[in-house]
């Protein structure tokens, strides 16, 4: 470590772009890229074969076989170029309420994260608000929470759904309840935490101004869970796109990202399935990095930035 | 027995309001129908077995009220009280399924009332002895889960409940009971294959390009930011690739599961590979340790805290992955099919038992992982208590 700290410094032209974050990430999404293309020819490879042999076409030049296994139609891997061009015809060049429309899906997908997102923090704040001010709760009520995220909900997923059909209740409020048991269980630990977090020095402060436990709460301890609030909404909002996704798929849902996957893999349609899945990953993203930009905000106005 | 001849100490306002609350509805439902069914009306004094229940709670709720007992006493005897309301209740029920009058649900609420205050005094209880002091710890989340699955029972008989819909965890048991080889086969599919072999192949993996990762900071910075991103993106949707690719069998499953396991593993351990002190490696430093040394002397075992944190996520992510990776087609066995098949099939019952298998061995693994993080970071403070 000390050597190297104290031979002299070389000076590469790249030394300044590779030094922080922006040009290793850059360098590794590219490799990225190139392993999947590699990766694409390799894998499409045998399938082109079988149509050069029985299209009679022999000693094909290894360009040609390149730019074939590239441009299939149903690829077993799909290039990156042909999920880019997929996703754009089926966002920009389609009519948004049009059946083929990615962002119809998306937003679909997107409304149910949203509304169980939103029924998730509610609940995990009120739960650990009643954590925090009862021994009873935190006692009974805190393991179990816990516990509730060893146990695979997802699987349970499906039956959710018909049932809720069979009683009357569909659409939005099914999927959003899969998402809302994903999503409120890092906001009620976070909370928890968070509530706790003021010192007992400032706690005491608080009592020699003689406040009330309501008083308290809403001075003292839901001003410092800011933080720790934001910080598990971008762990939930995550969570809650999973269960919105995953509450599409079992019960052969007509509309919604997990249906252009369900369908894409019915019907083999392997572009559809990668677009429809870079989709939902820039849907995860924008929704996490929207909630970092409110935490930044938020945090600021506190004067909590760090 | 220090802690028996504790006092009875002041009681909190809630156990004031429901301990007198309890004892009222007590009382006053003594005179309204507990079966109130279309030909059959069934009074308390009809119904001996429970009378004796409601009188003993009567009683155990006025001591406890009005008299001064002691902590563990009052525990002991709302918690037994309680229970005993509550099954003679479910007994009494059982027969008539949906008739359950004012007086039945009367009783549900005093059942209920009793098993709160039973845990609030047993939350007080502050135990010196440190076995006695984990029982505690024990029983109160335990007190909460029966009385879910206790409630959940007299709601759905009691409210007549189509069994489509939801079937009471009675049946449930009962289902479990009956069907032991084909649940068994479908946890060997699903877990022994596709989650373990899955979540081994996917940690160990994580684990081993950390370490590569760690030795060039130019990747670490370079694959940090993206690891921290892909966590959060919903992997799960690559199960119908994997299907794709390698078939039905449990193969696609555990790749689901190797996917999913990769990345936390990944971020955290190249995180714990950080978290040694300046200071820490100086010392390594001066004792002239080579990079494996410090390596396999110092920085693993710091990193051990964040590792196991991967470890405990990817237990229930494996088990997720494999459970809905089963949804894009399966041969015909595995937790999944049988969830996805035997809801198209309405046996619900059955549902519920694949369900109570997979929460139980996804607490159980959980619970394993823990153990053995117990054992490994020992000396890391949020075990040593």
């Amino acid at each position: 470590m000390t050597s190297e700290t104290l031979s002299p410094p070389v000076r590469s032209p790249f030394a300044g772009l590779m030094s922080g974050t922006a040009g290793p990430v850059l360098v590794v999404v590219a490799a990225l890229l190139a392993v999947w293309y590699l990766a694409a020819v390799m894998l499409n490879t045998p399938f082109q074969r079988d149509i050069y042999k029985r299209g009679g076409l022999e000693d094909v030049s290894l360009v040609q076989l390149m730019t074939d296994t590239l441009a299939q139609d149903r690829p077993v891997l799909p290039s990156p170029h042909q999920v880019a061009v997929e996703i754009w015809e089926t966002t920009a060049e389609k009519k948004i309420t049009s059946k083929r429309s990615l962002v119809y899906h998306s937003s679909i997908t997107l409304s149910s994260t949203l509304l169980g997102f939103l029924m998730g923090t509610t609940l995990g704040i009120l739960l650990a608000i009643g954590i925090v001010h009862s021994r009873v709760l935190d006692k009974s009520l805190m393991p179990w929470v816990i516990a509730s995220q060893t146990i695979p909900i997802l699987a349970i997923a499906p039956m959710i759904i018909v049932v809720l059909n069979a009683i009357g209740v569909s659409g939005l409020l099914p999927k959003a309840l899969i998402s809302t048991y994903l999503s409120f269980f890092p906001v009620t630990v976070g909370m928890v935490k968070g509530l706790r977090s003021p010192e007992i020095i400032q706690l005491d402060l608080m009592k020699t101004y003689s406040a009330s436990a309501s008083q308290t709460l809403w001075k003292l301890r839901l001003p410092s869970a800011a933080p720790y609030l934001f910080a598990s909404m971008k762990v939930g909002v995550a969570a809650s796109l999973v269960g919105a996704i995953v509450g599409e798929l079992p019960t052969g849902a007509v509309a919604g990202l997990g249906a252009r996957l369900l369908a894409g893999s019915y019907y083999g349609q392997t572009v559809q399935i990668w677009s429809a899945l870079i989709v939902a990953a820039i849907l995860a993203a924008g929704l996490v990095s929207l909630i970092g930009l409110g935490e930044r905000i938020v945090l600021k106005r506190m004067g909590m930035a760090r | 027995m220090m802690s028996v001849a504790q006092p009875a100490a002041p009681k909190t306002p809630v156990a004031r309001i429901l301990s007198t609350g309890a004892l009222g509805v007590a009382v006053a439902a003594s005179l309204l129908a507990v079966i109130d069914g279309e030909s059959l009306e069934l009074y308390l004094i009809d119904t001996p077995s429970l009378a004796l229940a409601v009188g003993a709670a009567i009683v155990l709720l006025a001591a406890y009220r009005f008299a001064r007992v002691g902590r563990v006493y009052a525990c002991l005897g709302l918690g037994a009280g309680s229970y005993a309301l509550a099954f003679s209740l479910i007994a009494l029920i059982t027969p008539h399924t949906g008739d359950a009058g004012a007086g039945f649900w009367a009783y549900v609420v005093v059942a209920w009332a009793m098993a709160w205050l039973c845990v609030e005094e047993m939350a007080a209880l502050e135990p010196r002895d440190p076995m006695l002091r984990r029982l505690v710890s024990l029983a109160i989340p335990l007190t909460f889960g029966i009385w879910l699955l206790i409630l959940w029972q007299v709601l759905v008989v009691g409210f007549a409940v189509p069994r489509v819909l939801l079937p009471p965890p009675s049946e449930v048991w009962l289902r479990l009971l009956a069907s032991p080889e084909v649940l068994w086969k479908d946890f060997q599919q699903t877990f022994l294959k596709g989650v373990l072999i899955g979540y081994a192949i996917g940690c160990a993996s994580g684990f081993l390009i950390a370490i590569l990762v760690d030795r060039v900071p130019f990747l670490r910075r370079g694959l940090l930011p993206i690891g921290n991103l892909v966590s959060a993106l919903p992997i799960i949707g690559v199960a119908p690739i994997m299907v794709m690719w390698f078939g039905f069998d449990w193969p696609s499953k555990a790749a689901v599961v190797i996917i999913m396991t990769f990345f936390p593993m990944l971020v955290n351990t190249v995180t714990g590979l950080a978290a040694a002190d300046r200071i820490q490696h100086d010392l390594m430093h001066t004792y002239a340790a080579d990079h494996r040394q410090t390596l396999v002397k110092m920085r693993l075992p710091m990193a051990m805290p964040f590792i196991f944190n991967a470890l405990k996520i990817n237990s229930t992510l494996a088990l997720i992955g494999a459970i809905v990776a089963e949804f894009f087609g399966t041969p015909i066995v595995g937790m999944g099919f049988r969830i996805s098949t035997e809801v198209g099939r309405m046996n619900i019952d059955m549902v519920w038992a694949s369900i109570a298998v997979a929460a139980l061995a996804g607490s159980l693994f959980y619970g394993l992982v823990a153990l053995v993080e117990r054992v490994v970071t020992f000396w890391h403070p949020s075990v040593r208590g």
